[in-house]
């Protein structure tokens, strides 16, 4: 009995491994893909071990040892109130990039949610969804997400909710579209004729094979979202001192440029890197996942 | 559906989306946590003078009332009156304005003269090293804080080589492109990606199409054959690219304009915002919401009208 079963298993088990083979195979030939999750995951090595490579406190002020440059004892030197330049770059690696990727989640969600609704039903839910998408659109995103943090007041939570306000419509977008075409295969007829629920269909169904798009848009979102943070920070609208931030550094140390470049250029950098690696991963991860529309 | 119709047709859907964008300019007020006349004057609050902002802003109204009034305004020309300034904020707006359209157009122009040679670059030998190079090194663009680049040009050409101005919009012509080629080049920096990748595209399709194989057929040497035949075909698409990414281009420009001190509207929304003038702050949103609406409309038609091959039914 046991021998019998096994045997259908099996079959398309294998075929799977088989299937499975060249796109692992393709994984690993994807020179952006594999650039960007190595940059990426040493920035997120390094922002996670920060206790472990600096044992400096990142808010600890030391007037005495202010505006030090490169030494043994300081890596990166340290600000004008003599903070280590090292453990801010970390621990500020660490606040932008927790809220960046938390940032994104909610107009992802969001947008998913809404793009799938307006895709799925058609008719004057499209309409009114993709109306509203139209005129937030219309906003430049700097504008109004400058704007919504200024109405709501600065911090973390507000950064949230501008960026979430701001940031899903183009996932609905995206996902509406995706939405449109797959709705006409079979597959969502069979289950529409097999009496699922509405939700079952676009949950269980639908968005598992529509997601994908939305995420490869995530990752270039969330270069946009970092951008966002320390430009609001950079405006003293975003994260509030004392935390450590790469916007509040660059901003901190632009009186000193002339003097100090690294105070104001190394922030920059990790921004810069920090944008390339999640921009390599998202082409990598457009040219896997569509091949041919890249 | 004939050139004419697809026109107004488009105008008629420019309606709702504007009226949108003055909704969302006008509820911005609403979004203030707790008495908006109370947290928009801060330290300054008195009962007098926040009854008078009530008053003002029709605060004490009704809801549809408040955007009744805030549209009757608004179509009188009347943007409200800034609490900084205390004059009427349509002037200062219309004052500033032309030092942002100078940024916004330069910028867009310092974009095509740098992404045209690179896409071409590119799109002369796809999949090839070089097209590789072309594709990556803009990436860094992408993930570059605007008001970094400034900051770190601003410091290297102008303030080390004093190749540039500091900082300011300059006078004339010729001073406005002295003035505002950092500034512009900033801009540009971000937006070169975007472009890049629009125009190596089309030029692809164009070096597939068959007028190019019979050019190549007939002996065209190579750089000819991109000038005349490629370029001008692939160069609509990357402008409608421009026009399409106005809003990103406009969000690029805010922050410049405060780290160079142009004047703009966008220096004059970010100082708004360190002074709590609310009714600066919406008018301008609302403004730059606007500019892409017109703008948006303004490609979609151009491209409609330039390109025999668009049609025009849906």
């Amino acid at each position: 009995m046991s021998a019998i079963s096994i045997t259908p298993e099996s079959a398309p088990q294998a075929t799977t491994a088989e299937r499975a083979q060249p796109r692992r195979a393709r994984w690993y030939r994807q020179p952006a893909l594999m650039a960007g999750a190595v940059i990426i995951g040493l920035i997120l090595i390094a922002v996670i071990a920060a206790p472990l490579i600096t044992s400096y406190n990142p808010d600890t002020q030391n007037l005495g040892a202010s505006l030090q440059g490169i030494s043994g004892h300081h890596w990166l030197g340290t600000d004008q109130e003599g903070r280590d330049t090292l453990s801010r770059l970390l621990y500020g690696g660490r606040t932008d990039l927790r809220i960046a990727f938390i940032a994104v989640l909610f107009p992802f969600c969001l947008g998913t949610i809404l793009g799938s609704v307006a895709g799925y039903f058609g008719g004057w839910v499209d309409m009114i969804i993709m109306r509203l998408v139209d005129i937030v659109v219309a906003f430049p995103f700097f504008v109004l997400i400058i704007a919504l943090v200024f109405v709501l007041g600065p911090g973390e939570r507000s950064i949230y909710v501008a960026i979430t306000l701001v940031g899903w419509v183009s996932y609905a977008r995206i996902i509406r579209g995706e939405i449109l075409v797959a709705k006409r295969q079979e597959y969502v007829m069979a289950a529409q004729s097999g009496g699922l629920s509405n939700a079952r269909i676009i949950a269980k169904h639908l968005l598992p094979n529509v997601i994908t798009q939305g995420i490869i848009y995530a990752m270039s979102d969330i270069v946009q979202d970092i951008l966002a943070i320390v430009t609001l920070s950079y405006l003293g609208l975003g994260i509030q001192p004392p935390a450590p931030d790469w916007g509040t550094m660059i901003s901190d140390g632009q009186n000193f440029l002339t003097t100090h470049w690294q105070l104001t250029t190394i922030p920059g950098i990790a921004v810069v890197i920090t944008g390339l690696g999640l921009s390599l991963i998202g082409d990598g991860l457009a040219d896997l996942l569509r091949p041919g529309q890249s | 559906m004939g050139r004419m119709t697809f026109v107004i047709r488009r105008l008629l859907l420019l309606i709702p989306t504007a009226v949108g964008v003055t909704i969302i300019a006008f509820f911005m007020i609403h979004l203030i946590p707790g008495d908006p006349a109370q947290t928009i004057l801060g330290i300054h609050a008195t009962p007098q003078k926040i009854a008078l902002l009530h008053h003002q802003w029709g605060l004490d109204r009704p809801l549809a009332d408040q955007y009744w009034l805030f549209m009757d305004r608004l179509v009188h020309g009347n943007l409200g009156q800034s609490l900084y300034y205390g004059v009427p904020v349509s002037g200062l707006i219309t004052s500033r304005l032309p030092a942002t359209l100078w940024l916004i157009i330069y910028a867009g122009v310092i974009a095509i003269v740098i992404s045209v040679p690179l896409a071409m670059i590119a799109a002369s030998r796809k999949d090839a090293v070089r097209d590789h190079i072309v594709r990556a090194v803009p990436l860094l663009g992408l993930g570059m804080p605007a008001f970094w680049l400034a900051l770190i040009l601003q410091s290297e050409l102008a303030v080390k080589y004093r190749l540039f101005p500091v900082t300011g919009y300059g006078s004339g012509v010729i001073g406005h492109l002295h003035s505002m080629f950092l500034p512009s080049l900033t801009v540009a920096v971000a937006l070169c990606p975007v472009v890049i990748r629009a125009l190596r595209a089309s030029m692809l399709n164009v070096l597939g199409a068959d007028y190019v194989t019979t050019a190549r057929a007939k002996g065209v040497p190579g750089p000819r054959l991109f000038v005349r035949h490629v370029l001008r075909n692939a160069i609509i698409p990357a402008v409608t690219v421009l026009g399409i990414n106005i809003g990103f281009l406009i969000g690029g420009t805010l922050i410049v304009e405060q780290v160079f001190s142009i004047g703009g509207i966008g220096q004059l929304m970010i100082g708004s915002i360190f002074q709590r003038d609310f009714p600066v702050v919406q008018a301008v949103a609302l403004v730059f919401g606007i500019m892409v609406v017109l703008v948006n409309l303004l490609t979609d038609v151009a491209y409609a009208s330039l390109d025999p091959r668009v049609r025009f039914d849906r």
